[in-house]
C-alpha cells in the first residue's frame, strides 16, 4: 500500500502511460502522434493510472494498448465497443478508451458502434481514419472515397464511403468531434473534451498510411492548403477559416455556404456562430458532412450534448430495485414465493 | 369425498392438459402443479406451445399442451404417453395421438365438436364416435355448455363465461385424482384480491366440474397417487431456465464476483436472460446487447474488469459467439457460456430440443482452443449445473460452456431448495495488488491458472488479448517454441480439470453385460428405462456424463467389463465418435433419435432388450 500512496502522490507525466513495449508502427505513421497525444493528456486526467482501461479492435491502430501503460485489452475485429460496453458496466468508476480505425469501426464493428453510440455509455472512442485496410495491406474500406484503386479495387471502388461523424451523429452519439494527426496539440485539446464529456465520445482522426494511402487527407492537412481546408469549431465563436481569416460559413436557407467576409456585404455578424450543445442533429450534422473541395473540413468538438447515459441509467435502476426489494440475498429469494415443505 | 367409484392407487401418472391457445391450459397445468405439490408427489412438468405467437385458432398448429408427471416414486421426466389427456377441442386430440397409450383416458368437451372445428383438425367425422379412439376410454363431457349454466346467473357475456371452461376441466380432473380443492381456491383469492365476484365465479366453475364428474360416475375408478418420499426440507417448483439463473446468482453470492450477464434473446434461451434481468436487487447486472458478439464480447470485457461473467444462447448464437470463446481461451478469462440447445442446424427447430451442439461445444473455434464442457442432466440440476460451471470457469480461470436444451429450460421439476451456506466454495485466484512480481501469465504449479488482476487494482496493470502471448510476462510473442509451449499449456490446464470433479459414477453393476451411456437432459429417460429392466433381472448397468470436457479421469474403467455398450443421445452420435476417439478399444453402439423430442422409455427398453439378446 505504501509504494501506491507514493505513485500516486507524484505528479504523473506523459512517461508513466508509456509501456516497456517497442512501438511497431511504421516510421512516420500517424498513430505516433495520436498515442503521443493520449500519453499527453493521461496525466492530465486526474484519474490513477489503475483507473484507466484502453480497449481495441483489430488492426494497426488497435496495438495501441499494447504501448500505455495501463489496463489494456486489445480484442477482436470489429467488437471493440461490445468489449469497452462491458468494461464500463462491470466498474463505471474506470475512464475507458477505445482504439479502432475505419475498417475495424464501420466495416466489421458498425453494429457495435451505432449501438454504443444510441446507448450513449459513458467511453471515449477515437477512430483512426486513413480510409483503407492497413494491416492487411491495403484494401479499401467503408470510408475509402468512390473511385480509389487499391489491391481489391484495381478498377477503382464504385461504392460511396461513410462519413463516421454522419454515422456516430445520426446513431445519436452525444459527442463527435475530428482531429488531425499532424496537430498532436490539438489532439489533446479534443481527448480532454472526451473526458469530460459524459456519454459515448467519438473522436474521428484523419490518420496518414505512408504505405496504403499516403496523402489521402494531403487537401485538408497539406501545409499550404490547411487553412483553407479547416475550420476550427470553437464553441460560441463564429466559423471563421481561412488564411487571413476571412472565410466563414453561413446558414443560407437550410444549406450551409462558404462565404467572403468583406465581399457582398457580408460582415463577421453573418457567420453561423457555432453551438455545439444544441440537440437537434441538424446543423452537427452539416459541420460534419463538410468535405473539400467545397467546403473546409471541421475540425474540433462538433457536437457535446448532455444525455443520460447508460451506465448511470443502469446504476440508478440497480439502487432503486436495491432499496425497495424485500430480498437482499440468495437464501431470501430461494425462499421466496410459493414452496412447500416435507418432514 | 364421496367417491362413489373405487379408489385406485398408482406409482405415477402423466397427464396432460391440450386445447386451443386461448384455452389457458398453461394455466390450468400449473394450478394442477401446485395441488401435487401439496399432495406430497414428486413431479415434472413440460408446457408445449406452438413457436407461432397467435397461430390459427382451432388448427393443430395452434394446439397448446402442458404435461404434468407426478409420483409416489421419485419422478425422473416428464413423462411420454400420457395415462390422462384433457382435450379441448378436436385438434388438442389430432396433436397428441403420438402420445397416446391403450387405455388413456380422454377427457373431451364435446362441445366443441363442430363441423368447422373438425375441419380445422382434419377430421372428416367426430373422431369420438368414428372409432379413430377404440383403444381408449373417451370421456365425453358438454363442457362450455356447463360452464355456461354455472355462470348463469353471473350476469356475465358468452365470451367471458367460456373463458372459464378450463376451470370445469380442472374440477372434472381434481375429482379424477381424489385432490382437495383448497390450492386452487387459495390461488383465486390471491391473484383475483379485490375481485369478489370473479373469485366467487370461477370457484364457482371449479366446483361444478367437480360436482359434474361426482354426479354423474364419469369414471368407473378414481384414483390416487400417494406422497413420494422426498428428503425432508422445503420445496419449490422451479423450470430449468429459471434454475440456471439462480445457480449463476448463487454461484456469484458466493464468490464475492459481481454477476454481468451479456446475452440475445434467442428461443429456448431467452427466459435465462428474462430472469436475471429481474434481479437488479441482488446487483446483477443483465445486459441485452445489440447481438450475439457483442453479448459475449461485453461479458469477456466484464470478466476481465472482475465480473463473473456469462453469456447465454441456443446453437444458432453459439455459431456466432465462436471467435469470442476463442479470445476468452487466448486471454484465459472466466467465462460462462449457457447454450440451451434447439434443433438444428441453422434456425432448425427453435421450439424443439436436440442434443447436436455437443462437437460445436467441444471443437467449434479456430485454432486449438479447448474449453470445459459440462452439461445439465434436469430441470432443477440446472442450478447445479450453472453453479458448477461458474465455480469452475473462476477457479480455473477458463471459459466453460454448459449444456442444457429446450426440455430441460422450459420443463419444471420439484427442487429441493439449498441453503447457500451448503454450498461449495468458489475460490477466484486474485492477484495481489501491488505485488512487485505480478505477471500476467505467471500460473501456479498445480492448475496452471494464470491469475485475474483487475482492473482498478493498485499495481497490476497489463495487457491481454487475442495474439500469442509470451509464457510468463505476457508480452506479444511470436515466438515458435513460446506457441508450442503455450499451445500445450492451455490444453493440459483444461485437462487437469479433471482432478477437480468427481469421478464418474455408475448405476448397476460394474460389470452389467450391457452399459448404456447418455449425457445431459436424456438422463430422466434413461435412468426409467434402464432401472425397469433392471428390476426384470436384465443386467444392465448407466454411466451419464455431466462432465464431457475433461471427462472424469475413471471415463476408461467405466467402459471396461461389459458385452456392449450403447450410447443414447438425440443427435447423430456425437458424444458416441468423442468417446470412440478417447478409447478407440472400446465399441460403442448408438442409439439415437432426431425428432425433436426426448426419447420415450418404451424405446429406449426396447433397443436394451434387443441388444441384450
Amino acid at each position: 500500500m505504501e509504494n501506491q500512496n507514493i505513485e500516486q502522490e507524484v505528479m504523473l507525466t506523459k512517461e508513466d502511460f508509456a509501456s516497456d513495449q517497442v512501438v511497431k508502427w511504421c516510421p512516420g505513421c500517424g498513430d505516433h502522434a495520436i498515442l503521443k497525444a493520449v500519453q499527453d493528456i493521461f496525466p492530465k486526467l486526474g484519474k490513477k493510472k489503475e483507473d484507466i482501461v484502453v480497449v481495441s479492435g483489430i488492426g494497426c491502430s488497435s496495438r495501441f494498448p499494447y504501448y500505455m501503460n495501463t489496463y489494456g485489452f486489445h480484442s477482436i475485429h470489429g467488437r471493440a465497443a461490445a468489449a469497452a460496453t462491458g468494461v464500463k458496466l462491470a466498474n463505471p468508476n474506470l475512464s475507458v478508451w477505445m482504439i479502432t480505425g475505419d475498417g475495424d469501426c464501420t466495416a466489421i464493428g458498425g453494429n457495435h458502434f451505432i449501438h454504443a453510440c444510441r446507448r450513449n455509455i459513458d467511453i471515449n472512442l477515437i477512430l483512426f481514419n486513413n480510409r483503407i485496410y492497413g494491416m492487411t495491406k491495403g484494401q479499401f474500406s467503408p470510408c475509402t472515397f468512390r473511385g480509389t484503386k487499391t489491391k481489391t479495387s484495381p478498377q477503382g471502388t464504385y461504392e460511396d464511403p461513410f462519413n463516421p461523424g454522419e454515422l456516430a451523429i445520426g446513431a445519436k452519439a452525444t459527442f463527435f468531434a475530428r482531429g488531425v494527426d499532424i496537430n498532436p496539440k490539438e489532439l489533446s485539446e479534443i481527448f480532454w473534451e472526451s473526458y469530460k464529456h459524459d456519454g459515448i465520445a467519438v473522436t474521428e482522426v484523419l490518420q496518414n498510411c505512408m504505405i496504403f494511402s499516403n496523402g489521402v487527407h494531403e487537401n485538408i492537412t497539406g501545409k499550404d492548403v490547411r487553412d483553407d481546408m479547416q475550420v476550427k469549431c470553437v464553441h460560441g465563436q463564429p466559423l471563421i477559416f481561412g488564411k487571413n481569416r476571412d472565410k466563414g460559413i453561413r446558414l443560407n436557407g437550410n444549406q450551409l455556404e462558404v462565404v467572403k467576409i468583406g465581399e457582398n456585404g457580408i460582415t463577421e455578424k453573418d457567420i453561423l456562430v457555432h453551438d455545439k450543445t444544441t440537440e437537434d442533429t441538424g446543423i452537427h450534422m452539416m459541420l460534419a458532412h463538410m468535405m473539400p473541395p467545397h467546403f473546409p473540413v471541421a475540425i474540433g468538438v462538433i457536437r457535446d450534448v448532455k444525455a443520460p447515459t447508460f451506465n448511470d441509467s443502469l446504476d440508478q435502476v440497480i439502487e432503486n430495485e436495491k432499496a425497495n426489494s424485500k430480498i437482499h440475498c440468495m437464501d431470501d429469494l430461494l425462499n421466496s414465493g410459493s414452496t412447500w415443505t416435507i418432514d | 369425498m364421496t367417491a362413489k367409484s373405487k379408489v385406485v392407487a398408482l406409482e405415477h401418472v402423466v397427464i396432460r392438459f391440450s386445447g386451443d391457445s386461448g384455452d389457458g391450459m398453461q394455466l390450468t397445468g400449473n394450478l394442477f402443479s401446485d395441488s401435487t405439490a401439496f399432495a406430497g408427489n414428486d413431479f415434472a412438468t413440460f408446457p408445449d406451445y406452438p413457436a407461432e405467437i397467435r397461430p390459427p385458432q382451432g388448427t393443430v398448429a395452434g394446439v397448446s399442451g402442458f404435461q404434468v408427471h407426478f409420483g409416489h416414486k421419485p419422478v425422473h421426466t416428464t413423462g411420454d404417453l400420457c395415462d390422462v389427456l384433457v382435450a379441448m377441442n378436436p385438434a388438442s386430440i389430432k396433436a397428441n395421438m403420438r402420445w397416446l397409450r391403450p387405455g388413456t383416458i380422454i377427457i373431451f368437451d364435446s362441445d366443441s365438436v363442430t363441423d368447422k372445428a373438425l375441419e380445422k383438425a382434419g377430421y372428416a367425422d367426430d373422431p369420438t364416435v368414428d372409432g379413430t379412439l377404440a383403444d381408449y376410454q373417451v370421456v365425453k363431457a358438454p363442457i362450455s355448455e356447463l360452464t355456461k349454466e354455472a355462470l348463469k346467473d353471473f350476469g356475465m357475456d358468452n365470451k367471458s363465461m367460456l373463458k372459464s371452461k378450463n376451470m370445469f376441466a380442472l374440477g372434472i380432473v381434481m375429482y379424477l385424482f381424489n385432490r382437495e380443492l383448497d390450492t386452487v381456491y387459495k390461488y383465486f383469492e390471491t391473484k383475483f384480491k379485490g375481485k369478489d365476484q370473479v373469485i366467487k365465479a370461477n370457484r364457482t366453475v371449479l366446483d361444478a366440474g367437480y360436482h359434474y364428474a361426482d354426479t354423474w360416475e364419469l369414471f368407473t375408478n378414481t384414483y390416487r397417487v400417494e406422497a413420494a418420499d422426498l428428503e425432508k426440507g422445503k420445496y419449490r417448483n422451479i423450470t430449468g431456465n429459471t434454475a440456471a439463473a439462480w445457480g449463476l446468482m448463487a454461484a456469484s453470492e458466493k464468490s464475492g464476483r459481481p454477476l454481468f450477464l451479456g446475452s440475445y434473446p434467442i428461443t429456448p434461451a431467452t427466459d435465462i436472460l428474462a430472469e436475471l434481468t429481474k434481479y437488479k436487487n441482488l446487483n446483477v447486472k443483465a445486459y441485452q446487447a445489440e447481438d450475439e458478439i457483442a453479448g459475449i464480447m461485453s461479458s469477456i470485457g466484464a470478466a476481465y474488469t472482475g465480473c463473473m461473467a456469462v453469456t447465454t444462447t441456443s446453437g444458432p448464437g453459439l455459431s456466432l459467439k465462436s471467435e469470442a470463446m476463442g479470445l476468452a481461451v487466448m486471454t484465459e478469462l472466466p467465462l460462462v457460456i449457457i447454450d440451451v440447445q434447439r434443433g438444428g442446424p441453422s434456425t432448425g427447430l427453435p421450439t424443439k430440443m436436440e442434443q447436436s451442439d455437443l462437437m460445436q461445444a467441444l471443437y467449434g473455434r479456430n485454432g486449438d482452443a479447448p474449453l470445459v464442457v459440462i452439461a445439465a442432466r434436469s430441470s432443477a440440476g440446472c442450478f447445479y449445473t450453472a453453479y458448477e460451471a461458474a465455480r469452475i470457469a473462476m477457479e480455473h480461470m477458463t471459459p466453460v460452456i454448459m449444456l442444457s436444451d429446450g426440455s430441460l429450460g422450459n420443463g419444471s421439476e420439484v427442487f429441493r431448495i439449498p441453503k447457500m451456506a451448503d454450498l461449495p466454495s468458489i475460490t477466484p485466484p486474485l492477484a495481489k495488488a501491488n505485488d512487485p512480481d505480478y505477471m500476467p501469465y505467471r500460473r501456479d504449479e498445480k492448475w496452471l491458472r494464470r491469475e485475474w488482476a483487475i482492473p482498478g487494482t493498485p499495481g497490476l496493470r497489463h495487457r491481454v488479448g487475442g495474439l500469442e502471448k509470451e509464457n510468463g510476462k505476457g508480452n506479444l510473442s511470436t515466438n515458435p517454441e513460446n506457441h508450442q509451449i503455450m499451445t500445450e499449456l492451455r490444453e493440459e490446464k483444461i485437462n487437469r480439470v479433471a482432478n477437480d470433479i468427481p469421478l464418474q459414477e455408475i448405476y448397476g453393476d460394474k460389470n452389467a453385460d450391457l452399459l448404456v451411456v447418455s449425457w445431459g437432459g436424456t438422463y430422466g429417460t434413461v435412468r426409467t428405462a434402464v432401472e425397469g429392466l433392471m428390476e426384470e433381472g436384465k443386467s444392465i448397468a448407466h454411466a451419464h456424463f455431466d462432465y464431457i470436457m475433461p471427462l472424469p479421469r475413471n471415463t476408461e474403467e467405466v467402459l471396461k467389463g461389459h458385452k456392449k455398450i450403447v450410447v443414447c443421445e438425440i443427435n447423430r452420435g456425437q458424444f458416441a465418435k468423442y468417446l470412440r476417439m478417447n478409447f478407440p478399444e472400446y465399441k460403442c453402439e448408438q442409439f439415437n433419435k432426431v425428432m425433436g423430442l426426448p426419447f420415450t422409455i418404451g424405446e429406449l427398453e426396447a433397443k436394451f432388450n434387443d441388444l441384450l439378446k
